[in-house]
């Protein structure tokens, strides 16, 4: 009796906890929910309760943001910078982190916190040498100075992840490969990526989240609203003087924020999941 | 299939001197053994001799071709690591062809060869299995089966059997022998287990300390160990060693016999105090010390079989030990065999 009394209460705090964290994670997505959806008046009668519609739901600020706004292009113009800085990214980091982890013994150890170190130079620093070489190489106002630029705090960062990766992988596994007729390049190609998946979906998402949420670079270099990311755009143009659209930048951080809610929810769990498992003993 | 030669291999890792001035000829088609405990530098040598590993210096020789400066992939030596390596995301069968598919083998010959090594290893019926689905055992085999598919200069097997229950173990032993027999391949084989290098090897190298301390024949490393190394690395119990004249006397437990089994009078006699004794089925080993040496000396004997099953020879007892002078062997002050002393 006395036990069973125990364990409802470790539950009860078990599932209060998780409750407490759910409530708080999921808050600001409800927010902006609700809040993209309410009709202007409904959001500026400070008489209404703020958590529920007091009047009709209305698509009209997302039709706002399509039809008066660049959003569309804003969404775009963030695509296209996401996939570049992806590409340049995976190019760089992947090759380098292999490198770190299997080639440069001891140093590598230290280059590998050396080069991870270079990420946590805040971007604010950076801007000022960064802006001219933005200007020497022409891209001022241009959404490729962003192109440019992100790689330099993406690369840091996913290096040095994919360092831990490939150290945490069985070096035996190329060596077989290597024996068994491949070329150092051919063991890494057959062996080494198709085993990285994992690691380099999350170096995927990772950096195309970052280069989405990043504000403090595109707010320097650019300022033509057909050249703005989608951050940019929803927080520039959709407030004019001390006027918050209120309803159209929830609905724009709302589209926004969903394929990254998709992606990390579908893709990551089911890859990490023992693509390793066998190798060795 | 071709003859390897180390000629003073070392290896040095930083601090530690993995492999120290090793030089080995391996003929053509010989079953060598590597034998020598754990950490001696076995694995270390055979990584240098597939070209994972660039020795610190000394000369690698394979076919008569010095492949010093040649990749792995150009020596064309099979090798079975320790912790076998397989490719994970690859089917058992896969895994297996990997080696043929990097030579451009026909598609035909490859289905045909790899049946044959699965069908040899017994892992047929797991071929469309992936890595992780297998027992550690069945692991084993698949790293075995790969290395065996396709005809390499020479295979290296890096302890390939730990793995195997008994009874499985002593089958794959004669199935590995065979098939080296059959195809005449130059095997070098590594483990620290002595039944296998007495029961596989044409020859075998005893190591120790990233030292080849003997290379011989199983009959002569046992017969007559270089050194008090090899004499009680080798045996099971191994070999007595008690200190005298400066020197060491050697004798196998099997030698020490009750003086009433020894006829003829060339023999040298011991008083033995049997302190323990150890029923073993097919034999009894009793353990002592003898008279008039250091009580720290621990002498083991096995006893004949007309000794085996009555107790005729207790803890406690007092008796008559002697071994033939042709079972004595000699070691100097350094260890070293000496002819007498
Ligand atoms: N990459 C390395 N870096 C530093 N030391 C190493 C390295 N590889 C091996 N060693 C050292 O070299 C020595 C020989 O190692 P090796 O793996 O060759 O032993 P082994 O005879 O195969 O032992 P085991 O029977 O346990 O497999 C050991 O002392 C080991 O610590
Ligand atoms: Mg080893």
């Amino acid at each position: 009796m006395r036990r069973a009394v125990l364990n409802a209460a470790s539950d009860g705090a078990f599932y209060g906890a998780v409750a407490i964290f759910v409530v708080l994670t999921a808050f600001p997505f409800y927010w902006m929910l609700i809040t993209s959806l309410k009709s202007n008046p409904d959001l500026y009668n400070v008489a209404n309760t703020p958590f529920w519609f007091n009047e009709t739901p209305t698509l009209e600020h997302f039709r706002y943001l399509f039809e008066q706004t660049l959003f569309a292009r804003w969404l775009l113009n963030s695509l296209i910078i996401g996939l570049c800085v992806v590409a340049i990214t995976l190019a760089a980091a992947v090759p380098a982190g292999y490198s770190l982890a299997r080639m440069t013994g001891r140093n590598g150890e230290a280059l590998g916190i050396g080069i991870f170190l270079t990420y946590l130079v805040p971007p604010t620093l950076l801007f000022l040498p960064l802006s001219r070489v933005v200007a020497s190489l022409g891209l001022q106002n241009s959404m490729w100075s962003l192109v440019l630029v992100y790689p330099t705090f993406t690369i840091p960062f996913c290096t040095w992840l994919l360092m831990g990766f490939f150290k945490a992988m069985p070096v035996e596994i190329e060596e077989a490969a290597i024996v068994d007729g491949c070329s150092l390049f051919g063991a890494f190609v057959r062996m080494v990526l198709p085993l990285s998946i994992p690691a380099i979906l999350t170096v995927v998402i990772f950096t195309f989240t970052l280069t989405l949420q990043e504000f403090v670079y595109a707010l320097t270099f650019i300022s033509t609203s057909a050249q703005k990311p989608v951050t940019l755009g929803v927080a520039t143009d959709l407030v004019r003087g001390d006027i918050f659209f209120w309803g159209e930048i929830m609905a724009g951080a709302l589209i926004a924020s969903i394929p990254v809610a998709i992606a990390y929810n579908l893709f990551l769990d089911r890859f990490i999941s023992g693509i390793t498992g066998g190798a060795v003993k | 299939m071709a003859p390897v030669t180390a000629r003073n291999i070392f290896k040095k890792f930083d601090d530690v001197l993995a492999v120290n001035g090793m030089s080995l000829t391996v003929p053509d088609g010989e079953f060598m053994v590597l034998l020598g405990p754990s950490g001696c530098g076995k694995t270390t040598f055979l990584r240098i001799v597939c070209g994972l590993e660039r020795q610190t210096s000394g000369d690698l020789i394979i076919g008569g071709n010095l492949v010093n400066d040649i990749p792995p992939r150009a020596r064309g030596v099979a090798m079975m690591f320790q912790s076998y390596g397989l490719y994970p995301h690859y089917t058992v069968r896969n895994n297996i062809a990997f080696p043929l598919k990097t030579q451009h083998v026909s598609r035909g010959e490859i289905d045909k060869k790899v049946n044959w090594a699965a069908s040899l290893l017994g892992i047929s019926h797991l071929l469309d299995r992936r890595p992780r689905q297998l027992s550690g055992g069945e692991r084993q085999r698949v790293a075995l089966a790969r290395a065996l598919v396709r005809e390499p200069t020479a295979l290296l097997l890096d302890e390939p059997l730990s793995n195997l229950d008994a009874k499985m173990r002593a089958s794959a032993r004669q199935d590995i022998r065979q098939f080296q027999q059959r195809v005449g391949i130059t095997t070098i084989y590594v483990t620290h287990d002595q039944v296998e290098a007495m029961g596989m090897g044409d020859r075998i190298a005893v190591i120790d300390h990233g030292r080849i301390r003997q290379v011989g024949t199983p009959v002569e490393i046992y017969e007559d160990p270089a050194d008090r190394f090899v004499a009680t690395f080798v045996g099971t119990p191994p070999m007595n060693l008690v200190a005298r004249n400066g020197g060491y006397l050697g004798f196998r437990p099997e030698n020490f016999l009750p003086k009433e089994m020894i006829n003829g009078s060339d023999a040298a006699e011991f008083s033995f105090r049997v302190d323990r004794s150890e029923y073993l089925g097919s034999e009894r080993i009793v353990y002592g010390v003898l008279d008039g040496f250091n009580p720290a000396e621990v002498i083991a004997a096995k006893l004949p079989p007309a000794h085996v099953a009555e107790e005729s020879i207790r803890p406690g007892e007092w008796h008559r030990f002697a071994v033939r002078r042709g079972a004595l062997r000699y070691f100097d002050a350094n260890g070293k065999r000496a002819m007498s002393h």
